[in-house]
């Protein structure tokens, strides 16, 4: 510990350096156990008092104290989707930013790389994830899908099939199926703003 | 030949080394054989995790001569742990492993003086003042999420004067792979501070696996990530039992039929969904040994500890390297040290904000302030702020008890800051200006 303690006043002397004053010492350390908060926390209040998101994504909180449920809507104003209101769960466990949020759709919609069970297929969800990325980008990728679905990476491969041989079928089946109907004998939810 | 008294460990090959002061001894003058002795044999060491890594750390500081041991751990002995965790025998399968571990060597050492505490559970039962008796902190754990808690713990611990600054020792293998790291809190970089080099969990895209699957891999994720929450909503697949398992490898196993994918077993379902990586019991030694070393060094200062981080490869012939990896400047757990401010009882919460966003040394233009349990304020999102607002005009005290922490996030601030809060003065503002001058 010798060592340490070398380390130690040599800190010390940097950081009364530094301040330009040695700091007032005194009271001793307290005894019992204070409330502590989690590295996943810390991260995620970050993560999410610094959110700047376009006015076409919603999130909400059902507890004000829990960052690491909530909800989110997407409301794309422009695209097939204009005018519908996605939903969207959000589940963060406490190895984030290790691990990436999860995402799930809510509604059963026709999209390309949604499928009907509300999976979604957003590369910085899963492969691409990495802790540099922050939850601002996946809110922002997944705002994108909306905006410009990606037939190449096919959840829902009859969608993506449309989409790639009949843009404009591809749109009356998108429209259709946010008015609450069945494309290919599956029933779509209605996700209409109105 | 020096003869033990009572029934102690002849420990005469350590003390030699602790006797002949060596070229590398980096305090001299102040080093003393009679101190590093006694520092040896009244140190306690905490060891976290008693599986692979952990039987090698507690055999290796036993006989090293360490006196007072605590171990920690979870879990229960499973039968293929037998292979490499050779603490643990057939009988005691089903048992505590940090129990059976303390016993286990408890016996087989025989020494009086050696004294080993198991505690079957959780680190995160263990409240902040436990973690304060320790001298050292040798981990040996399997898991991210465990490390990056008592990582912020011992970090938490140090105060402002640099006391209860705990060393920690951090093992960890993966097959041939492995590597161990000296933290000295606040001092050096933390666990926090090297999350990026990490290497990510495989997953595959959810595309591949419903759409094009190749591998019987993706045929095992399909099973897991896309057929399990359809045939069983809200229910977390549990791989320790067995018929979940066997769901797990048959769903599998059709989906492979279909795409006429061979290779899904069930020794690959299980490594898959459990993300299951070889455990090689000579890399467990490998590390292990480099980690008591450390603590060795630590304890009694003969020599120079690793600083900080050894990597050790032998998947590929062999290779080893070493360097210091530096701090991360905006490190959310150890790049901010935990300042105390001090709040008047009176103050509401809109006052207190008032009053550090004023200092200097803080700055801030929004900031959004949470403690452990729930949060303060926060300025954005909006409908968080809508929902936290009606706190700016209560009590502070009422919503923080004296040594909290509260943690603030501010777009100004690089990282987050935080703040342990006493109370001083009277609980209603005292009408005379004079007084609250004091």
């Amino acid at each position: 510990m010798l060592k340490i303690r070398q380390l130690q006043k040599k800190k010390q002397q940097e950081a009364e350096l530094a301040s330009g004053s040695a700091s007032p010492s005194g009271s001793g350390s307290r005894t019992d156990s204070p409330a502590k908060v989690s590295g996943a926390q810390l991260r995620l209040q970050k993560d999410i008092t610094e959110l700047d998101l376009p006015k076409t994504i919603k999130v909400t909180f059902p507890d004000s104290s829990d960052f690491f449920n909530f909800n989110l809507q997407i409301l794309p104003q422009q695209g097939f989707y204009k005018g519908g209101v996605f939903d969207f769960k959000v589940e963060i466990n406490g190895n984030f930013p290790i691990d990436p949020p999860k995402i799930r759709c809510l509604n059963k919609i026709y999209h390309p790389n949604i499928d009907l069970e509300g999976n979604i297929c957003l590369n910085i969800l899963r492969e691409d994830w990495s802790p540099v990325l922050n939850l601002n980008s996946v809110l922002i990728g997944l705002n994108f899908l909306f905006l410009e679905p990606n037939p190449n990476d096919p959840l829902n491969k009859e969608a993506a099939n449309v989409l790639v041989k009949d843009k404009s079928q591809f749109k009356r089946n998108v429209s259709n199926s946010m008015r609450g109907g069945y494309i290919d004998q599956t029933y779509y939810d209605k996700v209409l703003n109105i | 030949m020096s003869v033990a008294t009572h029934s102690a460990r002849d420990i005469s090959s350590i003390e030699s080394i602790l006797r002949n002061i060596g070229p590398y001894n980096e305090v001299p003058d102040e080093y003393n054989a009679d101190e590093a002795a006694e520092a040896l044999r009244t140190t306690t060491v905490l060891v976290i995790g008693a599986g692979g890594l952990g039987c090698e750390i507690l055999k290796n500081l036993a006989l090293t001569g360490f006196k007072k041991i605590h171990v920690i751990d979870m879990d229960t002995i499973d039968v293929s742990n037998l292979n490499r965790q050779f603490l643990f025998r057939p009988k005691d399968v089903g048992h505590s492993k940090a129990e059976v571990a303390a016993r286990f060597i408890q016996e087989r050492i025989g020494d009086e003086e050696l004294k080993i505490t198991p505690y079957f559970g959780k680190i995160q039962d263990k409240p902040l003042e436990y973690y304060r008796q320790f001298g050292v902190i040798v981990c040996g754990l399997d898991s991210i999420e465990a490390r990056r808690w008592i990582n912020a713990t011992v970090v938490s611990l140090v105060d402002s004067e640099l006391n209860n600054l705990i060393p920690m020792v951090d093992g960890g293998t993966e097959g041939f792979r492995g590597q161990s790291r000296v933290i000295l809190p606040t001092l050096t970089s933390c666990y926090e501070c090297t999350l990026d080099l990490l290497s990510p969990k495989t997953t595959y895209p959810v595309c591949t696996i419903a759409n094009t699957p190749r591998l019987p891999e993706h045929c095992i994720e399909f099973a897991s990530v896309i057929e399990w929450p359809k045939h069983f909503p809200g229910r977390k697949f549990d791989a320790d039992d067995p018929e979940s398992v066997q769901w797990m490898y048959e769903t599998a196993l059709a989906r492979a039929k279909l795409f006429n994918i061979q290779g899904v077993t069930k020794q690959l379902t299980l490594g898959v969904v459990k993300n299951i990586i070889p455990a090689i019991a000579s890399t467990n030694a490998i590390i292990a040994a480099s980690c008591c070393n450390e603590a060795f060094k630590i304890v009694t200062n003969t020599n120079p500890i690793l600083n900080n981080y050894m990597m050790y490869a032998g998947d590929e012939s062999i290779f080893t390297y070493t360097y210091a990896h530096s701090r991360r400047p905006n490190c959310p757990v150890c790049g901010n040290m935990s300042k105390k401010v001090i709040a008047k009882n009176w103050w509401t919460l809109d006052r207190f904000i008032e009053e550090i966003s004023g200092k200097q040394e803080i700055q801030m233009s929004s900031p959004s302030l949470t403690t452990a349990e729930k949060s303060l304020y926060l300025r954005n999102p909006p409908n968080l702020e809508q929902a936290t607002r009606p706190n700016l005009a209560k009590k502070f005290n009422t919503l923080v008890r004296a040594g909290d922490e509260v943690v603030i996030t501010d777009p100004n601030l690089p990282i987050s800051l935080r703040l342990t809060v006493e109370f001083t003065g009277p609980e209603v503002e005292p009408d005379d200006v004079n007084s609250s001058l004091m």
